[in-house]
C-alpha cells in the first residue's frame, strides 16, 4: 500500500466521494480525497480575530457564541419587552348604574416597523403601535368594553377568547361584528367570563398574517376572590417570518429575540413567581416553556384555581394555547428559561432569571436598567384584582 | 448661392473634435438633474430589493467559518444577524457589515463545525431578507503546503499529462495508416474536440450561474468565447495558406490545455468545498476518459516528424494546465477566473475544430471524395462515442 495513489485516495473517502458527489459541478465530478488533517493554527492575523470572538462568546457556557451581535434599544420601538413583563392595562375604570366595573380601552390598529432582533425590521400590523399589544387586566365579572379604531390600510378585529356574545366575536362570519374597515372603528363590550389566562387578536383573513404580523395581546380575567401575591409576568411567546416564506426567523418573548438573555430578568430566591404565559407563534405547531433549575405548577388556561400540572419544568403550548405558570426558586445565580424547542431556542426564544437574595436585588435591577417602579408593578398585579374598581 | 455647408466646417476650424463632446455633456447634465431631483419618477420607485451573494465559504480552521460575500443587488444592504444551522450566531466582519451596491464583506464565525458533515449558513439582511449558503461537507479548507502542493499536482499529472502522453503514443502506429484510416482519426478529433466544446461550454455555464448578477455570466461566456475564437482565426489567418501541421498541434494542444485547465479548476475547487473526494477508481476514469485527447493532438503531424522535443513540448501545453488547475482551484478559487478560463477554452477549442475540419476537407477533396463521407461521419460519431461513454466513468 506504499503506491502513492493508493496511500492519497484511501478505500473509504472513495465512496465517501461517490456519495458526496451529488451536488458537485459537471467538471468536478472527479472526486478528491479529504485526507489532510486538521490544519495546524498558523496564527494568521485572521484567525486571532476570530478567536477573540469565539472566547468572549463561549464564556457564555454550552450555547456557545449562539447569540445576536448588538441590542435593540426600546426608544426605537417605543417598547421595552422587559417593562411588557409587568405593564398591566386596567382600562379607564368607572361603574355601572348596577355596581358592575366598567372598563374601557380603545386601540387604534396601525403600521409599524418594529426592530424585533438586533438591525432587523419587520414590517408589523400592530395594536396602539406595540407588539404584543396592551395587556388587559380584569375581574372576572367586570364589563369590557374596547373600542377598535382601524388606523391602517387593511380591515382587522379584535377576537377575544371566552364567553362573548356571538356579536363580539370579531370575524367576518356573519353576525360575528364583521371586519373593521380602514378608517372605521367599532366596539366589542361583553362581561369578563370566565377567570383566566386569555387572549386576543385579529381574526381578519388571511388569519396567518394577521397573527404573526403582531395583532394580538394578552387577556388576563383575575379570579374574584384573586390569587395568592406573587411577582407576575406577561410572557408572550411570539416570532415574525420575516421574508414571508411561511416559516420564521426570529423567535422571542414579549417580541425581541435574545432581549432577556442580553438582559436577564431578576427575581427573589424563594418568591412566589407567577407567569402569564401565551403562544402566539404562528406557522409552527408547538411551542414550549423550558425553565433551567426550577421546577413549576401549571395552570392551563387559567381557568382553574388548582394546578393541572404540578412539578413539572417543561410544558407545551399548541398555536393559541395558554395558562399560568407558578413557581419559587430555590437557588440563587442564573438561569436559562427557554422553548424546549432547540430550534426556536437557538433562533431567540432564550431568557435567564437572574434569582437574587434580598442583598443583591437593588443591583440585579439596576443592571438591567430597571427601577423600583418595575419591581412594585411585578408585585401589584395580583393584588389589584379590584383595581379601579372599589377605589373607584 | 454661396457654398454655406464648407464655411461651416471651416468656422470649426480644427476643433471640430468638441462636437463629439456636446452629447457627453448633455448627457452629465441629464444625470445630474436625474440624481439631483429625482426626475419625477420618484413615485415609480418600488419596494426596497436586497440581493447579497455568498460567493465563496472557506473553513481556515476547526472552528471557524468564513463566508465572501457581494452585494449583487441595485441598493446598499446591511447585515446585520448571522445564522448557522438555524442559530444566530456572533461573528467578525470586514471592513462593514453595510455593503455598498456590488461592494464586499468578509464575515469570520467562530463555529464549531463538524468535520465531514453538512452545514447551512444564513445572512438575514436589515428588512429580513435572507440568503444561504451551504457547506456540503465540511472539511478544513486546504493550504498550500508542500505536502498537498504535491497531491493536487499528483492528481493533475494523472488528469491531464499522463491520458495526453499515453494517446500521442498512438503516432508511431498512426504514421502507417492509409490516408482514409487516417481522415477516420482525423474525423475522430474532430468528434472529440466537439464534445469537449460542448462540455466546456456547460462548464462554464455552471461557474457562470454561480457569478453575482452583475457579472451577467451566461452571456459573458458566449461573448468571451467568441472574442477568443476571433482571435485565434485572425492570428491563423495572418500567414498566408493553410496552417502549419506543427502548428494546428499546437492550436489543439492549446485549446485542450484551457479545457483541462478548467477540469483541474473544479477538482481542485470541488475538494476545497468538501464537494469531492477523489478516488483510484475516478482518476483512471479520467485518464480514460482524456487519453483520446493525445490522439487529438498527433493526428495532424502524422506526415511531419516533430521531433520528441516537439512531443514533449505539446504534451506539457495540453496536460500541464491539469496541474495548475488543481493548484488555483484548490487554493485560490475564483468562480471569475474559471468562467473566464472555460469561456477561452470554448474559443479555442472552436477554432481547432474548424482547422481540423479543413484538414479532413482537404484530405478527403485528395481522394476524390467529398466532406461528409461514411468513414469521416464514423470517425467522428466514434470520436463523440469514445468520449460520451468513458465519461460515465467520471460522471455522477
Ligand atoms: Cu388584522
Amino acid at each position: 500500500m506504499n503506491h502513492p495513489l493508493l496511500k492519497l485516495f484511501s478505500r473509504r473517502e472513495l465512496v465517501r466521494g461517490l456519495g458526496a458527489l451529488a451536488g458537485a459541478t459537471g467538471a468536478a465530478a472527479l472526486g478528491l480525497a479529504q485526507n489532510n488533517a486538521p490544519a495546524e493554527h498558523s496564527g494568521g492575523s485572521g484567525h486571532a480575530a476570530a478567536a477573540t470572538v469565539a472566547a468572549k462568546g463561549m464564556s457564555a457556557a454550552d450555547h456557545g457564541s449562539n447569540v445576536v451581535m448588538g441590542v435593540v434599544d426600546p426608544e426605537t420601538n417605543g417598547f421595552d419587552p422587559m417593562q411588557m413583563l409587568v405593564d398591566w392595562d386596567y382600562g379607564k375604570v368607572s361603574k355601572l348604574p348596577g355596581g358592575q366595573t366598567l372598563r374601557e380601552y380603545e386601540f387604534v390598529a396601525s403600521e409599524k416597523e418594529i426592530e424585533i432582533a438586533p438591525g432587523i425590521f419587520f414590517p408589523a400590523w400592530t395594536y396602539n403601535g406595540r407588539v404584543p399589544g396592551p395587556s388587559i387586566r380584569c375581574t372576572e365579572g367586570d364589563r369590557l368594553r374596547v373600542k377598535l379604531v382601524n388606523g391602517s390600510s387593511h380591515p382587522h378585529t379584535i377576537h377575544f377568547h371566552g364567553f362573548h356574545p356571538a356579536n363580539m366575536d370579531g370575524t367576518p362570519l356573519p353576525g360575528n361584528g364583521g371586519l373593521v374597515q380602514p378608517g372605521d372603528s367599532y366596539t366589542y363590550e361583553f362581561d369578563a367570563v370566565p377567570f383566566g389566562c386569555h387572549k386576543y387578536h385579529c381574526h381578519a383573513a388571511s388569519l396567518k398574517r394577521h397573527i404573526h404580523k403582531g395583532m394580538y395581546g394578552a387577556f388576563v380575567v383575575d379570579p374574584k376572590g384573586g390569587r395568592p401575591p406573587a411577582r407576575e409576568f406577561m410572557m408572550v411567546m411570539n416570532a415574525f417570518d420575516t421574508n414571508f416564506d411561511g416559516g420564521n426567523e426570529v423567535y422571542a418573548v414579549n417580541t425581541v429575540g435574545f432581549e432577556f438573555a442580553h438582559r436577564p430578568v431578576p427575581i427573589r430566591r424563594g418568591e412566589l413567581v407567577r407567569i402569564y404565559l401565551m403562544n402566539l407563534v404562528e406557522f409552527d405547531l408547538l411551542n414550549s416553556f423550558h425553565t433551567h433549575g426550577i421546577m413549576f405548577d401549571y395552570y392551563d388556561h387559567g381557568t382553574t384555581l388548582e394546578p393541572t400540572l404540578r412539578t413539572v419544568d417543561t410544558v407545551a403550548q399548541m398555536q393559541g394555547q395558554r395558562g399560568i405558570v407558578e413557581f419559587r426558586a430555590p437557588y440563587t445565580g442564573p438561569f436559562m428559561f427557554h422553548a424546549h424547542v432547540s430550534e426556536f431556542a437557538e433562533l431567540g426564544w432564550m431568557g435567564h432569571f437572574n434569582v437574587v437574595e434580598e442583598a443583591g436585588w437593588a443591583e440585579a435591577l439596576s443592571r438591567v436598567g430597571l427601577t423600583a417602579e418595575w419591581d412594585k408593578r411585578g408585585l401589584d398585579g395580583a393584588t389589584v384584582a379590584w383595581k379601579g374598581g372599589e377605589t373607584a | 448661392m454661396t457654398r454655406e455647408p464648407e464655411s461651416k466646417e471651416n468656422r470649426w476650424g480644427g476643433f471640430g473634435w468638441v462636437l463629439a463632446l456636446i452629447p457627453l455633456l448633455l448627457l452629465g447634465l441629464v444625470l445630474a438633474y436625474l440624481v439631483a431631483t429625482g426626475g419625477g419618477l420618484r413615485e415609480l420607485a418600488g419596494p426596497p430589493l436586497e440581493r447579497v451573494k455568498i460567493e465563496r465559504i472557506t473553513l481556515p480552521a476547526p472552528g471557524v467559518i468564513r463566508l465572501e460575500v457581494v452585494n449583487d443587488g441595485p441598493q446598499e444592504v446591511t447585515i446585520p444577524q448571522v445564522l448557522v444551522d438555524d442559530a444566530y450566531w456572533a461573528y467578525t466582519v470586514t471592513p462593514s457589515n453595510t455593503l455598498p451596491r456590488l461592494g464586499r464583506a468578509t464575515f469570520t464565525i467562530p463555529y464549531p463545525w463538524v468535520a465531514e458533515e453538512t452545514h447551512r449558513v444564513v445572512l438575514i439582511t436589515s428588512l429580513g431578507a435572507t440568503f444561504e449558503g451551504e457547506i456540503a461537507a465540511a472539511v478544513v479548507s486546504p493550504r498550500p503546503d508542500a505536502s498537498l502542493f504535491g497531491r493536487f499536482a499528483l492528481v493533475g499529472l494523472y488528469v491531464g499529462i499522463v491520458p495526453v502522453l499515453l494517446g500521442m503514443l498512438w503516432y508511431p502506429w498512426m504514421r502507417r495508416l492509409s490516408r482514409p484510416a487516417m481522415n477516420f482519426i482525423l474525423s475522430l478529433t474532430v468528434g472529440l474536440l466537439v464534445f469537449l466544446a460542448v462540455g466546456t461550454y456547460l462548464d462554464a455555464n455552471e461557474f457562470a450561474a454561480q457569478l453575482p448578477a452583475f457579472w451577467q455570466g451566461v452571456p459573458a461566456v458566449i461573448f468571451v468565447a467568441l472574442i477568443a475564437l476571433g482571435a485565434l482565426l485572425a492570428l491563423g489567418a495572418r500567414q498566408r495558406g493553410e496552417v502549419g501541421a506543427l502548428e494546428l498541434s499546437y492550436r489543439i494542444a492549446l485549446g485542450i490545455g484551457l479545457h483541462n485547465l478548467g477540469e483541474g479548476l473544479a477538482i481542485g475547487a470541488a475538494f476545497a468545498l468538501g464537494e469531492a473526494a477523489l478516488g483510484t477508481f475516478l482518476v483512471l476514469g479520467f485518464t480514460l476518459h482524456n487519453i483520446t485527447e493525445g490522439v487529438g493532438i498527433a493526428a495532424p503531424v502524422v506526415r511531419k516528424s516533430p521531433g520528441l522535443g516537439h512531443f514533449a513540448l505539446l504534451c506539457l501545453v495540453a496536460g500541464g494546465p491539469a496541474i495548475l488547475g488543481v493548484w488555483i482551484g484548490g487554493f485560490a478559487f475564483s468562480p471569475v477566473l474559471a468562467t473566464v478560463f472555460l469561456a477561452v477554452g470554448i474559443g479555442a477549442i472552436l477554432q481547432v475544430v474548424w482547422e481540423v475540419g479543413r484538414l479532413v476537407a482537404r484530405d478527403s477533396a485528395a481522394l476524390g471524395q467529398p466532406l461528409v463521407n461514411w468513414v469521416n461521419l464514423a470517425g467522428l460519431t466514434a470520436g463523440i462515442a469514445v468520449m460520451y461513454l468513458t465519461a460515465f466513468l467520471v460522471k455522477f
